[in-house]
């Protein structure tokens, strides 16, 4: 493929100064947003940023107030959009009476499948989600993790160019969250693009090629993990400090040194790490007794702390 | 202290389950009302019964006896049928009228036949030579065909009082005149022909000897028991189909819940598509519910189904569009299934007591029996009564198939412009 004929392709995903609102509330505050083909974009925020909003906007069940969507050049809720559009929805939208193949049958003749290649879609799909044993299974028998994966291959049943996966691992035990995850991987290995919302931070630094960091309705920030953590801590690494007893002695403490307190600890943003040593001196002048003290880097939780003042899971 | 908690936990439950609350409080009294206006002597709303009169007599007591009838208040008698376009019709014949009752028209017909003013009034045993009123009964209704014929008596000795005095005075002549032999023996077999009909149990409007004139009743469509059936299985197969199209759209309300609707209509499917497939299934179901009544009805109650399958699969189908309409109609406007398990329960209680699926209309008033026209069940009903009761020809179903039709078209674009609530936030 000629650079010419490759820059003459549109975006997978492109949106406008995009605005929702309900009612009092503004769920989505004028985005903007370019997704790169073959890309992993996540949507990191808390519960409520609007997230979920942004990704029904996308997959044509909210009618945004204001702005934009097209998919590959199309508008979003067009039928051409539709057919390169898979969406896997934070809930179980599966039909629990149903075995796994009856699921995956119905939403692929839903998606306008048929004959042959239905029957490759469904296999390739329960491969997918190494549910090929479970097929003949009702879904209402299945595990939450199988459940989980089975809501996945749903969304991909008509072999999609472009997925939007919101928060596909909430409720999952630790080991089908590895699970999930390198079903992701093996799609990005077939150069799917995706959009993946999480509230999880390891996820997104996991999974993602760039973070979109989203709070109130708007992206606050957006880059790779490196660049955010970059952009807003620079070459500065974090101190956390314990002490015993919390209480508001060491959350006055803190503040006086430009410090934040997180779950009654100290947090502490220093250049260089002998700036150690000067904190841990003044902490004892106040009287603080110490009990651990930590370095590390910053990362995308760090960042989302430093930008709104709030952890992820608030 | 601990009961009370209960109670309290109870009470609060119920408060906030606003299906609930109705369904203990409104429903009851809904019911208590429609029955109390049915069953509660309305007077004013009683219905009056249409009854069509034959006179091959033509004679001077014949037509005071049609006049007697006339006065009566709780009768429409009519001797012609209505105008058609402006033009008088002819006078009902035996014939006619027969016609005219099977196709449920008036639920009885009274044909005064040729010789009866001659011999109007009648004691002692029935024989050959004296003219009997022939009562043509639709027995469907089985209460009007009892009343005109206990009033027919009734006229008959108050509408003809010289004329029963002269008949009464030659009566009287004949059995007690002298006493002779003969005329005992004559009295004496006319006792013993009474104790018998009494001991025998007969009854006694089929011989024409219960009463002053002499009455045959004939009914002249349906007759046996088992062509009740066919009523039954009608009026409370609507009735569950109600229940159960109501419910299975409900599952568009669990879908809606669990996001699978989302995720549907994320596809290349459209609302207008998908609320068509559920129309379909729940149609399909209905029928199927019709099918699975009425063959039991055939197997167990010898209901005749073979030999009306075309009516029933006319009436059957429409039924089910309608039915599932209805159920569609019911599951969009509901937010929630306790809701639709509450508004379902208490439309289709309403629909079924006032439609005829509980007890039939004719035993309504004039007012209860139009508002029933409103519901399903009663056009579903008539329907089935035209093909299992009157044996009609499929043509003459064209009024139940354009209201069921026009009731299920009407019902499924409510319920699909209500749905666009669910198309998008």
């Amino acid at each position: 493929m000629s650079a010419s004929v490759a820059a003459a392709q549109p975006s997978p995903l492109q949106i406008d100064a995009l605005a929702k609102r309900f009612g009092q509330v503004t769920a989505v505050d004028g985005i903007t947003l370019e997704l790169r083909s073959g890309e992993c974009l996540g949507l990191l925020g808390p519960n409520g940023a609007g997230k979920s909003t942004l990704i029904r906007s996308i997959v044509g069940r909210v009618i945004p107030d204001a702005g934009a969507i097209s998919v590959f050049g199309a508008p979003a809720d067009s039928a051409a959009a539709r057919n390169v559009l898979g969406w896997i929805p934070q809930e179980l939208a599966l039909y629990p009476r149903l075995t796994c193949y009856e699921n995956l049958y119905a939403f692929g003749r839903y998606h306008g499948l048929g004959g042959r290649a239905l029957d490759d879609e469904i296999e390739w799909c329960l491969r997918w989600a190494t549910l090929t044993d479970r097929a003949s299974h009702l879904v209402n028998t299945l595990s939450g993790g199988m459940k989980r994966r089975l809501n996945m291959a749903a969304g991909l049943i008509h072999h999609p160019k472009l997925v939007l996966m919101d928060e596909p691992t909430v409720g999952v035990d630790p080991q089908s969250r590895n699970h999930i995850f390198e079903m992701i991987e093996k799609l990005r290995g077939e150069g799917m693009s995706i959009i993946y919302t999480t509230h999880y931070m390891e996820e997104a630094e996991r999974l993602c090629d760039r973070v979109a960091i989203v709070d109130h309705g708007k992206i606050i920030a957006l880059g790779t993990n490196a660049e955010l953590v970059q952009n807003a801590f620079g070459s500065r690494s974090q101190v956390l400090a314990r002490f015993a007893g919390a209480d508001n002695r060491v959350t006055t403490w803190v503040t006086q040194h430009g410090g934040q307190a997180v779950d009654g600890a100290a947090q502490f943003t220093i250049e260089h790490p002998t700036e150690i040593a000067g904190l841990l001196e003044d902490s004892a002048k106040a009287g603080l007794e110490l009990l651990d003290v930590s370095l590390h880097k910053p990362n995308l939780e760090s960042v989302f702390l430093h930008l709104t003042g709030r952890e992820l899971r608030d | 202290m601990m009961i009370s908690a209960i109670v309290r936990t109870a009470l609060v439950s119920l408060r906030r389950d606003r299906g609930a609350l109705a369904l203990s409080f409104i429903l009851p009294v809904t019911f208590f009302s429609i029955f109390a206006v049915i069953f509660g002597g309305q007077r004013s709303g009683m219905p009056k019964i249409s009854v069509l009169v034959v006179d091959e007599d033509h004679s001077k007591i014949s037509e005071r006896l049609t006049e007697g009838l006339k006065h009566e208040g709780s009768l429409v008698i009519n001797t012609r049928p209505v105008p058609a376009k402006g033009v008088e019709q002819p006078e009902y014949t035996a014939a006619t009228a027969e016609a005219a009752v099977k196709e449920g028209k008036a639920p009885v017909a009274i044909v005064i036949p040729h010789g009866f003013g001659e011999n109007p009034i009648s004691f002692g045993p029935a024989n050959g030579d004296r003219p009997t009123i022939t009562l043509l009964e639709d027995s469907s209704d089985m209460i009007a065909p009892q009343v005109v014929s206990g009033l027919l008596q009734k006229i008959a000795m108050t509408s003809m009082p010289d004329v029963m005095a002269e008949q009464g005075s030659k009566y009287f002549d004949q059995f007690a005149g002298g006493l002779t032999r003969e005329q005992r023996d004559s009295l004496n077999d006319g006792i013993r022909f009474l104790r018998e009909r009494h001991e025998s149990g007969a009854d006694a409007s089929d011989s024409g000897n219960g009463g002053i004139v002499a009455v045959t009743s004939r009914a002249v469509l349906g007759g046996s028991k088992h062509d009740m059936v066919s009523f039954y299985a009608a009026a409370i197969g609507v009735m569950f189909l109600l229940f159960t199209a109501s419910g299975a759209a409900g599952a568009l309300l669990d879908e809606a819940e669990s996001g699978t609707l989302d995720r549907v209509l994320s596809s290349r499917i459209t609302m207008t598509t998908l609320m068509l497939g559920k129309l379909v299934y729940n149609a399909f179901l209905a029928f199927l519910q019709l099918v699975v009544m009425f063959l039991w009805g055939w197997a167990v109650f010898k209901l005749d189904f073979w030999s009306h399958i075309p009516g029933f699969v006319v009436m059957g189908v429409f039924t089910a569009f309608a039915v599932a309409s209805f159920g569609l109609l019911l599951a969009s406007i509901c937010k929630t299934r306790a809701q639709l398990g509450a508004l379902s329960t208490l439309v289709i209680l309403v629909m079924s007591s006032i439609g005829g699926s509980m007890f039939p209309r004719y035993f309504m008033s004039e007012t209860m029996q139009k508002a029933g026209l409103f519901t399903i069940n009663a056009w579903a009903i008539d329907g089935f009564t035209k093909i299992f009761w009157r044996n009609e020809p499929i043509s003459h179903l064209w009024p139940q198939v354009a209201v069921l039709t026009a009731i299920g078209v009407v019902l499924f674009a409510i319920a699909r412009r209500v749905a666009r609530r669910w198309e998008y936030a």
